[in-house]
């Protein structure tokens, strides 16, 4: 077992671990603090990936924004912050199935896989691996639609949130 | 291998022979020096900031007309550390109802994301961390582990004002991040590529602060408000909410914070020279040894921390509506405009001799920051006739 699979193992105990603690603690703010360590677990596994573009972009958007987003309006809604709500909603068997199902399905397809002792191979030299994501996501070839269209989403999200937070009757936003 | 021209890799060549002499495997020696390295280099960064103590209280002094520290040694010197052992033995609190795991963690973590940003910080050719290739995002994933060190301390401390600073911290950080995203954007796209060895040697012939001044005017701007300092100092306004996010703390704790605010500012200083002021070249003085470009970066990063502490005690405090609308309406426009601007004339600009290069980028600036500065004149003129015909009216209502 070489250095980089048991730091590999090491980060899977924690991330799933941290997720476990996520649905299982009371505290919504602990909750969410959790999650940033499962998140960030996450991108530690980019990182060995040696996808350091997106083990960046996954601090940024999921711990910078939003985790803290998350934590931001716990805050905000309730009045109590220690407050401790039932943990379990009314459709928790629903829940248990389709995790169950969404799982089985997942180990049944990894049991075909041929993949787990293969070694990744390194990057040549001066290879830019950031380059080649940022020309893959305009080229027609690639992921230009898919980029585009999440982009359209994105903006239409913005307009809509300018449009609930402006008031039409004052006219203005400083009155 | 030389030890002037690259100190620490003749260093940890010598050490490695020498724990490989005493028995050490291979991998072994090279992850101890490592974290010897790391440790070192941090260490160094803590007493750094020791003195940036003193270097703060001197400068606001003279800023303010006093004298600043000057009994405890020469010039004051040995301050801060009186201020240390002030620090250490007074009483370390925990309030009643604060959840204790997360009140101690938020120090460290908010000057762990200060010391994370050293690590992609060239300091020389041959001295800095590692060479990034996403350094621009990685300098914002780091500040993310910062805002949310605040959170934490806030939530954890129990306490309303600390939670009413942490709301507006978290208010300035995620708007001032966009501009600042998209003014790092802009070294990037001159230099092509995000990494800050190639940004560092992409301004050889001239600093991007010539090709590219409204940037780092924005990037100055952003990081200030990063900061939360003064005149974005609104999540520990003293005069309103006592000291927001960092009220509960006493003792080291607080020290912690202190020290990461100070460390911050100069960091940031650092990273403006370093996207902006040439990094650690200066008229090739940087090709007579790594130690000389050290220096020169240190003294830049100095100057960019003189500039931020010159605006913080100079420009007061403003509302967080003022704060929300000059990002949202002023600056994050600018900075859109400009990235595309900048992207446009690079692409036009590229294939011609470099005097054309530098002459038509700071032209486009000039030529922005002449129309930003006509739409604002408009503006006020307007804002100033609606105030004015409001005041005649009500004078002559009087009358």
């Amino acid at each position: 077992m070489t250095g980089i699979q048991i730091f590999f193992l090491i980060v899977g105990l924690v991330i799933l671990g941290s997720a476990l603690m996520v649905v299982t603690t009371g505290n919504l703010i602990h909750a969410a603090l959790w999650l940033i360590v499962t998140l960030f677990g996450v991108a530690v596994l980019f990182a060995i990936l040696d996808a350091s573009f997106l083990a960046v972009v996954q601090v940024v958007v999921y711990i910078g924004a939003i985790a803290i987003l998350f934590i931001f309006a716990v805050m905000l809604t309730h009045k109590e912050m220690r407050d401790r709500g039932p943990q379990l909603s009314n459709i928790w068997w629903l829940n248990a199935i389709i995790s169950l199902l969404t799982f089985g399905g997942l180990f049944w397809m990894l049991q075909s896989w041929n993949g787990y002792s293969k070694t990744a191979t390194a990057f040549p030299s001066n290879y830019d691996a950031v380059g080649q994501l940022g020309k893959a996501l305009i080229s027609p070839d690639a992921f230009v639609l898919p980029f585009e269209v999440a982009s359209v989403l994105l903006l239409a999200a913005l307009v809509g949130a300018v449009y609930i937070a402006f008031n039409p009757r004052s006219g203005d936003s400083r009155k | 291998m030389n030890f002037w021209f690259d100190p620490v890799n003749f260093i940890a060549h010598w050490l490695t022979n020498l724990f490989v002499s005493w028995g050490a495997a291979g991998w072994l020696a090279s992850s101890i020096i490592q974290l010897i390295g790391v440790v070192v280099f941090i260490s160094l960064m803590m007493v750094l900031d020791i003195f940036l103590v003193w270097v703060e209280r001197k400068v606001v002094a003279r800023f303010q007309d006093r004298l600043g520290p000057n009994r405890v040694g020469p010039f004051g010197l040995i301050q801060p550390f009186a201020d240390i052992i002030k620090l250490i033995i007074k009483e370390d609190i925990t309030p009643d109802g604060a959840d204790k795991v997360v009140y101690n963690l938020a120090p460290i973590l908010s000057l762990m994301s200060v010391l994370l940003l050293w690590a992609i910080v060239p300091l020389a050719p041959v001295i800095f961390g590692v060479d990034l290739n996403v350094g621009a995002l990685y300098i914002i994933a780091a500040g993310s582990i910062g805002t949310l060190s605040i959170i934490m301390a806030a939530w954890a401390s129990n306490n309303k004002y600390a939670l009413i600073g942490a709301f507006r911290q978290v208010a300035v950080l995620v708007s001032f991040e966009i501009p600042m995203i998209a003014t790092m954007l802009i070294p990037t796209i001159l230099a092509g590529s995000m990494g800050m060895n190639e940004i560092v040697n992409g301004q050889q012939p001239v600093w991007y602060f010539f090709l590219a001044p409204i940037a780092a005017i924005i990037f100055m701007i952003a990081a200030i408000a990063e900061l939360g300092r003064s005149p974005f100092d609104l999540n520990e306004a003293e005069s309103e909410i006592v000291a927001g996010f960092h009220i509960e703390y006493t003792g080291m704790k607080f020290g912690l914070f202190y020290a990461g605010e100070l460390l911050h500012a100069f960091t940031f200083g650092g990273f403006w020279a370093i996207l902006f002021l040439g990094g650690y070249h200066f008229f090739g003085l940087e090709n007579l040894g790594p130690i000389v470009a050290v220096v020169i970066l240190l003294a830049k990063a100095m100057f960019g921390y003189w500039v931020i502490m010159w605006i913080r005690y100079t420009v007061m405090r403003i509302r967080i509506d003022q704060m929300l609308a000059f990002n949202w309406k002023f600056l994050t426009p600018i900075a859109f405009v400009l990235l595309m601007l900048t992207a446009l004339m690079n692409t036009l600009l590229r294939g011609t001799s470099s005097v054309v290069y530098i002459i038509g980028m700071l032209l486009t600036n000039i030529v922005l920051g002449w129309i930003i500065v006509e739409i604002l004149r408009g503006l006020s003129r307007s804002e100033r006739e609606k105030v004015e015909g409001v005041a005649t009216t009500t004078a002559t209502v009087h009358h």
